[in-house]
């Protein structure tokens, strides 16, 4: 569990993190989604309290951060992959952090071995790592005390595809066994997949949270017809907004059943009818977080229409 | 948090979920980091390796009198005296240059208790790398001069100044480097700050005060003769200038400062 209220950081004169809260619960991935620069990072480090807020709160498992006695056991932290000594071996980074949080020596090597760094990746320094493998150390230092709650800073970042793959079902594990996971990324397809909850942060704000469904309750839909006149005609008489979309598709703003309703009484005959959540979300994440859209325009909540309810 | 139980790809027992990790623990997880990167432990071998080669020389450099434990004392603790000040302060600002200091505070989130245990482990440090040297010294004499009268005169008070001079020093290096939190800065401060200091007080009007607040004379005289008691309160204004005050400033400053690194 973890739980912020308020959150507000100011650092060189600017407000980076201004009013951030939200929760995250057991059992769940929450997928923190941001351009750079928009407080993902500043606020997670005030959740494990290496940064100070200038005001409002953090919570982790009930308390502050700072005050569990050994947080590396309840929580495991990547921030920032690279941040490991470049002269250190992989096992030794991993056997310093093991023995300051009281963790057997073992469990260094059964993680190397999850997060697959074979033996000579092992002993090899972490300066002559790749990006990929530092991840991938990061990861098996954020398990190494076997927490109830992960906190990951763009862990996607340099993770080939295959990697990836491994990370989401790593996570959808954790998750499932009832563990808590806040995950951040600026790249919408890294946690779309594996996030069951969603907030997106922009100028320091958090600019909307909910599940994925929540965030797309309109839902857009791909449509394509021999007959394209009579078809825009018939979603035309139906009130439906129609936007051209690739090829001679068309894209409408409308639940897929409204629009085979109004094809049908039109009598057009439609050669592809789907939902097109993927493009709704992505463009959502688009517009909330460019920086002339801080707050819903009163064009986004025409196409979201439940946006606002989101939000708040 | 749920009442779902968490099993993690892999169970570790649950002893010391909920123990905060002893003091203990801590200074050996410092020590081991001083030795287990390559920069840290070829210091450490260069250290040991350098008082060798000055031990020889100082003990068969062919004048014409015998070496003495004090002569050649003087000598063999110099590289130790020069090397573990660097030391130190690595042991502090290394966490900042290699971004560490993200995972350190990370897992013990009571900074100054991580700035403690880097200092008991810097003293562990220091004490082993003073019996080295001394033992060096002692065997170089032991070979070069034995059974020579006065050799070991005042031996055991200069043991006595030897062990402070090299701690103090350590201490000093940590303490800069906690105050600067870089490692090039610290380590130019380390030697530039106490010679430059000396040229200022060495000014006529200054001179009286001078021992008093100058490392560099204040310890000077520490492997070379036995110490009257003036001279150790030189020893303790000069320490408290350079090296408890940097140390108070620095144990406040890495408390307070944001880990963006």
């Amino acid at each position: 569990m973890i739980e912020t209220e308020g959150l507000t950081k100011q650092l060189g004169g600017r407000t980076v993190v201004s009013d951030v809260t939200f929760r995250c619960e057991p059992g769940a991935v929450t997928g923190f989604l941001g351009p750079n620069g928009a407080g993902k990072t500043t606020t997670m480090r005030m959740l494990v309290g290496l940064s100070d807020p200038d005001s409002g709160t953090a919570q982790i498992l009930g308390g502050r951060y700072r005050d569990l006695p050994n947080p590396g056991r309840r929580v495991g932290i990547l921030l920032d992959a690279s941040a490991q000594h470049a002269g250190r071996r992989g096992r030794e980074a991993l056997a310093v952090s093991a023995r300051t949080m009281g963790v057997p020596a073992q469990r260094v090597d059964t993680l190397l071995d999850l997060v697959g760094l074979d033996e000579t990746a092992a002993g090899r320094r972490v300066g002559k790592y790749s990006l990929g493998m530092r991840q991938r150390l990061g990861f098996a230092h954020a398990l190494l005390g076997d927490p109830e709650v992960l906190i990951l800073d763009e862990p996607a970042n340099g993770l080939d595809p295959e990697g990836m793959r491994w990370m989401r079902g790593l996570l959808r594990g954790f998750a499932d066994r009832g563990g808590t996971v806040l995950l951040s990324s600026h790249l919408l397809a890294e946690v779309e997949a594996v996030a069951d909850r969603l907030m997106i942060i922009g100028g320091g704000r958090i600019q909307a949270q909910g599940t994925r469904a929540e965030l797309l309750t309109e839902s857009a839909t791909i449509v394509e017809a021999d007959d394209l006149v009579a078809l825009e005609a018939a979603l035309h008489r139906a009130g439906l907004a129609i936007r051209p979309a690739e090829g001679d598709r068309r894209l409408v703003d409308a639940e897929p059943e409204l629009v085979a309703r109004a094809a049908m009484a039109g009598g057009v005959v439609l050669r592809r009818l789907t939902p097109a959540e993927g493009a709704g979300l992505e463009r959502l994440f688009f517009e909330l977080t460019t920086s002339d859209a801080r707050a819903p325009s009163s064009q986004t909540d025409s196409i979201h229409p439940e946006l606002s309810g989101a939000t708040a | 948090m749920s009442t779902t139980t968490l099993a993690a790809p892999i169970r570790v027992d649950a002893a010391g979920v909920h123990a905060r990790p002893g003091l203990g623990r801590l200074v050996a997880v410092e020590l081991r980091k001083m030795v287990d990167t390559r920069a840290g432990l070829w210091l450490q071998v260069a250290t040991v390796a350098i008082t060798v080669l000055a031990v020889i020389f100082a003990c068969f450099d062919g004048g014409a009198t015998d070496p003495t434990f004090q002569s050649v004392l003087n000598v063999g603790l110099q590289p130790a005296a020069i090397l573990l000040p660097v030391a130190g302060v690595l042991l502090v600002t290394s966490e900042w240059s290699q971004r560490t200091s993200l995972i350190t505070f990370a897992l013990v989130p009571v900074r100054s208790r991580v700035l403690g245990a880097k200092l008991i482990a810097s003293l562990v440090l220091a004490v082993a790398m003073f019996v080295a040297s001394v033992a060096i010294v002692a065997a170089g004499v032991l070979v070069a001069s034995p059974g020579v009268d006065g050799t070991w005169a005042d031996s055991a008070p200069l043991i006595g100044q030897s062990a402070v001079y090299l701690t103090a020093g350590m201490v000093v290096g940590v303490a800069l480097g906690a105050i600067l939190l870089a490692s090039a800065p610290a380590i130019v401060a380390l030697f530039a700050l106490p010679v430059s200091w000396l040229a200022v007080v060495s000014l006529p009007f200054l001179a009286d005060i001078a021992p008093w607040v100058s490392t560099a004379r204040a310890l000077s005289p520490m492997q070379e003769e036995v110490m009257s008691a003036t001279q150790w309160a030189h020893v303790g204004t000069a320490l408290a200038l350079w090296m408890l005050l940097p140390l108070a400033i620095g144990t406040w400053r890495i408390s307070r400062r944001e880990v963006t690194a």
